[in-house]
């Protein structure tokens, strides 16, 4: 879709409604308003505070361990390109990953906690509440609450609690709080039902860390900026490695935070073709968990964005099997660059996310966690019909490891 | 506007008492029920009849609520059919204000316009979303107030003397005060504090100024009648639904009577507060 008239710019919102274009917003009930007036506030002032700025800078060095590599997948870029020559093209792209999952944690998401937890220490609040889907985000919320000495409670649905339980007992090992949700579908969504209930409860003293590029505004221009060091990075070890722009982007979708994060400092080099990819689950005419491709625009969890739902607005039950992607909207911004045609959103099936999981594994000695499989699950679809010139990054958002029992369940051999 | 909640505040004043606001779900645990539920509320003594919504995610909402939620819907309770009941309870009753509450998702989905026209025509006389503070008045509440609807804003213990006349501003019918923060049916709330609260509210606006949240008892609803203009009770009677529920959640002979049984207690509670009659 491109018939909206395009911007000067795709990098200057949200506006100070915290809309992008028609997506975004503040829907939220009004006991958070102030809450969130207060921390719109507060973010305000540290983004233009250099003393933020170096605490962000020496954490994300000596504690996160940045930058994360870029990295030529070599032997994922020959086999790519022996495709590419079967099926009669002899192209075949030039692949990098992104190697998030080397980031203390295991992926992309301490980036975003990191920055939300000095500016919690800023404004003065010492009980931290995350919902969590995955667990990636609960484990790096837990992570830094452990690190600043700060009470941490995590809400996670009960259907996840089971199936990403390694996650679960490293949260508990960091001293967090887990609570598995038992209400609605028992998934992410709930989890972030059951942390706004608990924001609403306690609003005086507690910092809500959203893990991902939604919510009320500020939250989805302040999770990206705090995202923006993936890109940012990517630009110049591009740069560096080859002494030009990459020429497309990939990176998997559930609310979009490593996505926008790698996206967005790119968002205005008109000649870079961008990728999101969302999970498709069983197919995308069965469960799945695609909402640009599948949902329409609606209102949930204090913005408007693309949701799946019903013809009532009452929303529908996502699916994936990456618990990470299993979320029924997406990111305003998203839906936003959706509509304005600047990024391609496209979606992996369940099936297709395993394949490329072993692919990774067996090609490059490294274990993707299910998400970033969905990335490069399009990756090997797109890498064969571009030429050997063509410069690919991939993000890999998270390492496998806390799939690993689920992915050996799926491939038929229960791990003790 | 719709002239029945001025009429029935005045009435209230003139019998120098505090009303009765009561809330239940529309479609819980069936349709008829709920429907007959609702006929019952006035004649136990209900002066205003909240009507919920039905939303899969209501974010400001305790259990009690969010079940009452999901038994509707999964008997296939919409906004089509909501309108429909408030319709069928306006035919037999043209007095008792009728105001729907929920979230904007199903309302913004049945398309504005359209849904405030269907609703005005139903019988409907206010709304109360949950999730629409003053930031986002362009998506309902001035188009609501444009159609004759009055939008009810909630105010809370976070609202400030700074952010009051904001909240009030578009506000119509009443003001809704939220006892506590927190979700429905939580906390109980320390009276003399919602005393002192609706009495800062009165001062930055001439709308009646209604309590609830955390109301479960005729006495709690003589408590808040000492201060309040009205008093708001939801999650106590969907609870006393729900005790007469059998095992797969279907409504008893019982159900009805649960519910007005609870009514008449809480009416008592609130007519037990003699207040002055308005100068």
């Amino acid at each position: 879709m491109s018939a909206q008239a395009q911007p000067n710019s795709f990098r200057t919102g949200p506006d100070e409604r915290g809309h992008f274009g028609q997506f975004g917003g503040r829907f939220v009930a009004e006991t958070l308003m102030p809450n969130i007036l207060e921390l719109e506030k507060a973010y305000n002032e540290a983004k233009n505070d250099p003393a933020f700025h170096a605490d962000m800078e020496y954490f994300s060095k000596h504690y996160i361990g940045r930058p994360s590599p870029l990295y030529f997948a070599e032997r994922m870029t020959e086999h790519l390109r022996e495709v590419s020559t079967a099926s009669g093209l002899s192209g075949g792209a030039k692949i990098y990953f992104k190697r998030e999952e080397l980031n203390h944690t295991g992926a992309h998401k301490v980036n975003n906690v990191l920055g939300q937890i000095l500016l919690a220490r800023r404004m003065g609040k010492k009980r931290i509440i995350a919902e969590t889907g995955a667990g990636q985000h609960g484990v790096a919320t837990a992570t830094l609450c452990a690190r600043f000495g700060l009470e941490c409670i995590v809400y996670m649905g009960a259907v996840d609690v089971e199936r990403q339980k390694p996650n679960v007992f490293r949260m508990n090992m960091l001293g967090a709080k887990v609570v598995p949700v038992q209400s609605g579908t028992r998934t992410l969504k709930d989890a972030m039902n059951e942390a706004l209930r608990d924001w609403v409860t306690n609003v005086a003293d507690t910092f809500y860390c959203i893990g991902t590029v939604a919510g009320p505004h500020p939250y989805p221009a302040m999770v990206r900026d705090f995202q923006c060091v993936i890109g940012e990075e990517t630009r110049k070890q591009m740069m560096e490695a080859e002494g030009r722009l990459p020429d497309s982007l990939v990176a998997c979708i559930g609310g979009g935070s490593n996505a926008i994060g790698l996206f967005h400092p790119f968002l205005d080099d008109t000649g870079v073709e961008i990728y999101g990819v969302e999970a498709a689950g069983h197919g995308l005419d069965k469960l799945h968990a695609a909402s640009l491709t599948g949902g329409r625009p609606g209102v949930l969890h204090g913005n408007r964005t693309y949701l799946l739902m019903n013809h009532d607005g009452q929303i529908d039950d996502a699916h994936s099997i990456s618990a990470g992607l299993d979320y029924p909207g997406i990111g305003p911004e998203h839906a936003w660059l959706h509509e304005m045609g600047r990024v391609t959103y496209i979606s992996a099936t369940d099936e297709e996310a395993l394949e490329a999981f072993q692919l990774c594994a067996r090609l490059e000695g490294i274990l993707p966690a299910l998400e970033p499989s969905h990335a490069l699950a399009k990756v090997v679809e797109l890498a064969p019909q571009k030429p050997k010139d063509h410069l690919m990054v991939v993000n890999i958002s998270g390492r496998g490891d806390k799939d690993l029992f689920q992915i050996a369940e799926h491939l038929g051999n229960k791990i003790a | 506007m719709t002239k029945r909640i001025e009429a029935r505040f005045e009435q209230c004043r003139a019998e120098g008492r505090a009303a009765l606001v009561t809330y239940v779900m529309a479609g819980d645990p069936d349709p008829e029920t709920s429907l007959a539920i609702l006929k019952s509320l006035p004649k136990a003594g209900a002066d205003i009849v909240e009507f919920g919504l039905p939303f899969t995610d209501p974010m400001a909402d305790g259990p009690a609520i969010q079940a009452a939620g999901l038994r509707a819907l999964k008997v296939g309770q919409d906004t089509v059919k909501t309108l429909d009941l408030v319709r069928r309870f306006r035919a037999e009753d043209q007095d008792t204000p009728v105001i729907l509450m929920g979230y904007f998702n199903p309302i913004f989905v049945y398309g504005v316009d359209r849904f405030l026209a269907d609703a005005r025509q139903a019988g409907v006389d206010g709304l109360i979303v949950v999730d629409l503070p003053p930031e986002e008045d362009d998506e309902l509440c001035l188009p609501a107030l444009q159609a004759g609807l009055a939008f009810i804003r909630l105010a809370t213990p976070t609202t400030d003397d700074k952010r009051l006349p904001a909240v009030l501003a578009n506000t119509a019918g009443f003001v809704y005060y939220v006892s506590i923060t927190g979700i429905t049916g939580a906390a109980t709330p320390d009276f003399g504090k919602v005393a002192s609260a609706v009495e800062r509210i009165k001062h930055h606006t001439p709308l009646p100024v209604v309590v609830g949240f955390g109301v479960k008892s005729g006495a709690h609803a003589a408590a808040v009648a000492q201060g309040a203009d009205g008093v708001v009770v939801g999650s106590a009677l969907i609870d006393a639904l729900k005790g007469t529920l059998d095992e797969q959640g279907r409504a008893t002979s019982r159900s009805v009577d649960a519910v007005t049984t609870l009514v008449k207690e809480l009416s008592e509670g609130v007519r037990s507060v003699a207040k002055r009659t308005a100068a």
